[in-house]
């Protein structure tokens, strides 16, 4: 198991010799802070609305500009995470570095571990760095702490079960832009399962990515909604590990 | 838990059979190496050269067969056995976007090597396979000599006693391929090395032992100095005779200068004779005289062009 460090040092380093980490950082920036621009803009023109005083308790700084934004993120997350696992196996496969990880003296969970933590490396930076509009938020004003945090534990258990999907996906092919699609799809499919249907009634709505994110945007952290992101993280390791096994059984 | 006898060879590969799917690239084949042997593997494309190498080295498990690296199983014990191996893919295995010596650090780490030898070992090999002047250079600008002697780098950094070459020399330049053998010339000795390749005089240069595939199977077994005696002076005679049967063979080895006598391919016996005696005359005496009818007789293959060309075509009738 000490060979996971070497795995995510040279992957994590490899994430920054290339442009794709920079691009990745920069776009989700740009992103969430365009989406923070607009719900604080909306939120500022709600001021002006005559009847905003009526509804003053529903119409807070948190429901208006903190919730959207962290579901805005959510989406963000969705489009962006199939582009950072996109390379992790498929190009170890293309650039046949996968026959020297796999005659070397170490074991496969290694590999996939060190490639997994590199990856969710790259996303505790991007949220760190997204957190830029939250400081400035609660600088110049009151939000929420508690809604915070719990967003930004559900938005980290929620990237980091794409991640896991994402580098399922990257191990099925040698073409990273085959494994971004393979990703993207799955992501899709599971995010809309429940699109219609909640997570209490429904086995759709159980599965669904998102259905398991609404309640850590309202603040409320949930064994369950815990349980399940660490189910699909698992489940995405195991079928990353049974795909590259069952490769070269074939 | 499996019971086995004690054995001095390196490698040992039993009954190895890989199918993918329908396809059976390797079908049954088995030998075995002692330590210091330096095999020239030998097939035309697609014979499984690669795929035999693969399973070898651990990188995917035989359908049928065991593989045994210093008398550990490499299916069972992949880890250990891992470790006495050194292995250079056909396409060296190497990251284009990093610096050389931070790409063998890397291969130290995943092969495991002790922090305190690991500076001197990555020193050792970038000086043996002359790649200190290009220590700082990123791998994706360097040229394909110098990709392949990184290749060659990563492979020997763990002092592996099993070093497992796939075509090391193709692509180069014939400056480039001299310097490489010279390499991997001196690397042998102590280690076992298998070494596949298309270009034949390099087996005689390096090898100690050939084994040539084909379709899978293995044609052909020799030790080069087996084989080299057969190249310089005696020749073998092809004998073909329209009748067909045990006591031919019987006969023929009783004559007073004939060494050996094996079947050829296609119903005929190829007999080497004792050095230096040309043992046509009587051969064919004896063939008369006994009414098998000769069909057939003359010297045979004496380089290993030909004796190559030779296997790969009567196997492929």
């Amino acid at each position: 198991m000490n060979s996971i460090y070497p795995i995510f040092k040279r992957e994590l380093r490899s994430y920054f010799t290339s442009p794709l980490a920079y691009v990745i950082l920069v776009v989700f920036q740009l992103a969430s802070a365009m989406f923070f621009y607009l719900n604080l803009k909306g939120f500022l023109q709600l001021q002006f609305d005559p009847n905003f005083q009526l509804l003053r308790e529903e119409l807070n700084l948190n429901t208006v500009i903190v919730i959207p934004y962290f579901n805005a993120m959510s989406i963000v997350l969705l489009f962006i995470i199939p582009l950072i696992t996109m390379r992790l196996i498929a190009d170890e496969r293309k650039s046949h570095t996968a026959e020297l990880l796999f005659t070397s003296p170490i074991n496969l969970n290694s590999i996939i571990l060190g490639k997994y933590l590199a990856a969710l490396f790259l996303l505790i930076i991007m949220l760190i760095l997204s957190s830029l509009n939250i400081i400035v938020l609660a600088v110049h004003s009151n939000p929420d702490l508690g809604y915070i945090g719990s967003s930004y534990l559900g938005l980290f258990f929620l990237g980091a079960s794409f991640l896991s999907i994402g580098l399922f996906a990257s191990s099925l092919s040698n073409s990273q832009m085959v494994a971004a699609v393979i990703a993207f799809g799955i992501l899709l499919l599971l995010w809309l399962v429940g699109a219609s249907s909640d997570a209490e009634t429904s086995i759709f709505g159980y599965l669904s990515l998102i259905n398991h994110f609404k309640n850590f945007g309202k603040g409320i952290i949930e064994l369950k909604d815990l349980a399940y992101y660490i189910s699909i993280i698992y489940i995405g390791l195991f079928l990353t590990q049974t795909a590259l096994d069952s490769e070269r059984w074939r | 838990m499996r019971i086995q006898e004690v054995v001095t060879a390196m490698i040992q590969i039993q009954n190895v059979s890989k199918h993918y799917g329908e396809l059976v690239a390797v079908n049954n084949i088995s030998f075995q190496l002692e330590k210091g042997d330096v095999l020239g593997f030998l097939g035309p494309n697609g014979a499984g050269k690669t795929t035999t190498m693969r399973i070898i080295t651990g990188y995917m498990p035989p359908t049928k067969g065991n593989v045994y690296i210093a008398d550990i199983d490499v299916f069972e014990d992949p880890q250990a056995a891992k470790s006495h191996i050194g292995y250079l893919p056909e396409n060296p295995p190497l990251y284009e976007d990093m610096v050389v010596r931070e790409y063998l650090d890397f291969v130290a780490d995943i092969k495991q090597i002790p922090k305190k030898e690991k500076n001197n070992r990555i020193h050792y090999v970038m000086e043996k396979c002359g790649i200190i002047d290009v220590e700082k250079r990123i791998i994706g600008h360097l040229s394909k000599g110098y990709r392949q002697r990184i290749g060659i780098a990563q492979a020997l950094i763990n002092d592996p006693e099993v070093l497992v070459l796939d075509e090391p020399t193709s692509g180069l330049d014939p400056m480039q391929i001299i310097e490489i053998r010279e390499l991997i010339k001196g690397l042998s000795g102590e280690r076992t090395v298998i070494l596949s390749t298309h270009i034949l005089p390099e087996v005689t240069m390096i090898c100690s032992k050939v084994v040539i595939i084909n379709k899978g199977k293995i044609a052909l077994e020799e030790s080069l100095e087996r084989l080299s005696r057969k190249m310089d002076g005696i020749e073998n005679v092809l004998l073909k005779t329209r009748y067909w049967g045990e006591e031919i063979q019987e006969e023929i080895i009783s004559l007073p200068n004939v060494s050996d006598i094996r079947l050829g391919l296609s119903n005929e016996f190829i007999i080497e004779p004792k050095k230096g005696a040309d043992i046509r005359e009587e051969l064919s005496e004896l063939v008369m005289q006994k009414g098998w009818g000769l069909l057939e007789m003359r010297p045979v293959a004496h380089d290993l062009e030909e004796i190559f060309l030779r296997v790969i075509t009567t196997e492929g009738i």
